[in-house]
């Protein structure tokens, strides 16, 4: 499919450039940032003069913190060997409440078990695994320790560790013995059983990464790809930028390089995004009405459903036309657009006495919560939009003389609104913070112009098909589209741009701006 | 790996029946593979003189591999030891029983080093967030990732 032809009608001059919304990041693959890890390994190796597993479990002791373990290493190699599990500490055996296989079970004066030694096969009497007490098991694994036992059983005890606890540290099964399993031993634990090897790779990657602020890893499920987002890696970044990146599987990779809140929060900065959260997390249940997806009409009470994403309601009975957000008649939002958006401080101005004061907060909060939870609501119908587009798209091409890639048009235009409202939805949480003054009025003219072209759009997709129009469809809907883009590009860049400038002020504090 | 539980299992109960339990422990029931009670006393001079407390253990199947579940059982009979490491709902926050359990411990090695925690006990208290733990306890211990008082248990 040329999908390059259809896409260069949409096309927002100077897309080549970086956006100030968007942040440079680069995706690495399991094997590239192996690479990244086997030269740090081969520094240490040369440094020090260990072979690579030695080298591999001083860096993961030391967190992958080179410096301080080179400092650690010229003070006390010997300690820092004890410390990695590399090498067992010279001091008298500890007392072992080992089950006993050898003598009767005694208690020592301190209550514990006597002594076992450990357990070094004798060439006259067989091999009893002191784990199984299998004494038909032929191979045998030890750690430098000589801590002995059956195949079978560091097989079990291996794969337990790395499937069920995820954990790549891996220490000696003897009681009281830290000495951790180096990388060839883990394999030859493991056996024929590739995918427990590769899991066990993917772990000591994921550590690494973790160990590295300038790497994060990708959180969809199953993605082993790694981000390196340096721009990003201080806190202190993540009060003028976010930073949004996907990972080198696709698009649908996506998420915020500071925070788990959202994959992307687009304008409003990581902490901003996360207070709201938790606000409407503590305050969800006086919130949960407004989220229901039902209302009635404002004029003859009848129950109302909504099921698209627009907010144009026409009431099915008595033809009542409104605005579901405001419930004001449409009437009024057709002419003097859209001051549904704004919220009226003066009402709280007013408040005297503090029950009035409380309710108006409250108020003030629903204002925003009820556009903010609106949008997230109009996004996931979204979705049954996209269903119901892509039947009209086939009807189209029924009808019409446009081919596959010619109808295009709409399902770009559904993508656009799902985009918009994302973006308009954390714009709702970003004006309830903003301090009052003219940045914010800006702010929440550009949020106006916004909301009023995806309605527009919204709208124009819901519409029955008359076949004779389509050509006319097309084209408002290619215009809208277009125009649309412009819209969210503006919002995102001049919030970015505010942020990067230190314009945007708050009325509450917010982390990395005290 | 099927069976490992029930071999080692079987070991340790012929163990116990040949040889005996260390002075102070008790074999009270082990009819199956899943679930034992033993019961445990603290000798000689202590905080918790005359005091018999009962333990549970629970098995997976990949025990010893798998640490087992163990509980002082709380009923009409049995009380929690007060202890500044026990529960009042009979949890344990023990090392032994979570990041260093090693597989060659046994139930009668894991009740041994419980009953030296009791000995070497000076202040019969509880530990400090006994109440907010106990209420959002999970029924298996093991679900519970304890940051261990002290890692000398
Ligand atoms: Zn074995
Ligand atoms: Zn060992
Ligand atoms: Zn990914
Ligand atoms: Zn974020």
């Amino acid at each position: 499919m040329d999908m390059e032809v259809f896409d260069s009608d949409f096309k927002v001059p100077g897309k080549e450039k970086k956006k100030s919304y968007e942040v440079d990041a680069e995706s690495l693959s399991q094997a590239q940032v192996e690479r990244l890890m086997s030269v740090d390994v081969d520094h240490i190796r040369g440094i020090f003069g260990v072979d690579a597993p030695v080298a591999s479990l001083l860096l993961r002791y030391m967190n992958w913190n080179k410096e301080r373990l080179i400092e650690k290493y010229m003070d006390d190699p010997t300690a820092i060997n004890v410390d990695a599990g590399i090498s067992a500490a010279d001091e008298e055996p500890k007392v072992s409440r080992a089950a006993s296989t050898t003598g009767p079970t005694r208690t020592t004066r301190s209550g514990k078990l006597s002594k076992v030694k450990s357990p070094s096969p004798k060439r006259d009497e067989p091999f009893v695994c002191p784990i199984c007490f299998d004494d038909t098991q032929t191979e045998t694994l030890a750690l430098s320790c000589t801590h002995t036992f059956c195949a079978s059983c560091w097989n079990a005890y291996v794969t337990g560790k790395i499937r069920e606890e995820g954990e790549h540290w891996i220490r000696c099964m003897a009681e009281g013995c830290s000495l951790v399993a180096p990388d060839p031993f883990i394999q030859q634990a493991l056996g024929d059983d590739t995918a427990t090897w590769s899991r066990f790779q993917e772990l000591l990657v994921r550590h690494f990464v973790s160990c590295n602020k300038n790497l994060k890893f990708c959180p969809y499920p199953n993605c082993t790809y790694t981000v390196s987002c340096p721009a990003a890696a201080t806190k202190s970044s993540l009060s003028t930028i976010v930073p949004t990146v996907t990972c080198g599987a696709g698009p649908d990779h996506k998420f915020c390089f500071g925070c788990s809140v959202e994959s992307d929060h687009r304008p409003v900065v990581c902490a901003v995004a996360s207070m709201w959260l938790k606000k409407c997390h503590d305050d969800s249940e006086t919130a949960n009405w407004i989220k229901s997806n039902t209302k009635e009409c404002t004029k003859c009470q009848s129950t109302i459903e909504k099921n698209g994403g627009c907010n144009h309601m026409t009431c099915k009975k008595c033809k009542h036309e409104f605005c579901w957000v405001c419930m004001g008649p449409w009437t009024e939002h057709g002419t003097a657009w859209y001051s549904c958006n704004r919220y009226d401080e003066k009402a709280s101005q007013d408040a005297r006495d503090s029950q009035s004061k409380s309710r108006a907060s409250l108020e003030r909060y629903l204002h925003y919560y009820n556009r903010w939870a609106n949008h997230e609501q109009s996004a996931k119908l979204s979705m049954d939009l996209y269903k119901k587009t892509e039947q009209k798209m086939e009807e189209m091409q029924i009808t019409s003389e446009l081919t596959w890639i010619e109808v295009q048009f709409m399902k770009k235009a559904v993508d656009e609104v799902f985009k918009c409202r994302m973006t308009l939805k954390w714009t709702y949480a970003m004006a309830y913070y903003l301090e009052r003054g003219n940045p914010k009025e800006l702010f929440e003219d550009n949020q106006r112009d916004l909301e009023k072209a995806v309605e527009d759009l919204s709208e124009l997709l819901e519409q029955a098909i008359e076949p004779a129009e389509i050509a006319t469809l097309r084209q408002k809907v290619t215009d809208k589209t277009v125009y649309v883009q412009k819209r969210n590009e503006i919002m995102l860049e001049d919030t970015a741009n505010g942020f990067l400038e230190g314009r945007w002020t708050w009325n509450a504090t917010v982390e990395g701006f005290e | 790996m099927a069976g490992i539980a029930s071999r080692r299992l079987a070991k340790e109960l012929k163990e116990i029946h040949t040889q005996g339990c260390p002075v102070g422990i008790q074999l009270l029931s082990a009819d199956n593979f899943e679930e034992w009670h033993l019961s445990l006393e603290v000798m000689g001079d202590s905080q918790y003189q005359g005091e018999v407390f009962a333990l549970k253990f629970r098995f997976e199947p990949q025990y010893p591999i798998s640490a087992p579940a163990v509980q002082f059982m709380v009923t009409d009979k049995y009380k929690s030891p007060v202890h500044p490491h026990v529960y009042s709902n009979g949890h344990i926050c023990a090392s032994i029983l979570g990041t260093e359990w090693s597989p060659v411990l046994s139930v009668i090695g894991v009740c041994v080093t419980l009953q030296s925690m009791l000995a070497s006990c000076k202040k019969k208290e509880r530990p400090p967030d006994n109440d907010r733990y106990v209420r959002h306890a999970p029924d298996n211990p093991k679900q519970t990732r304890f940051h261990y008082h002290d890692d000398t248990v």
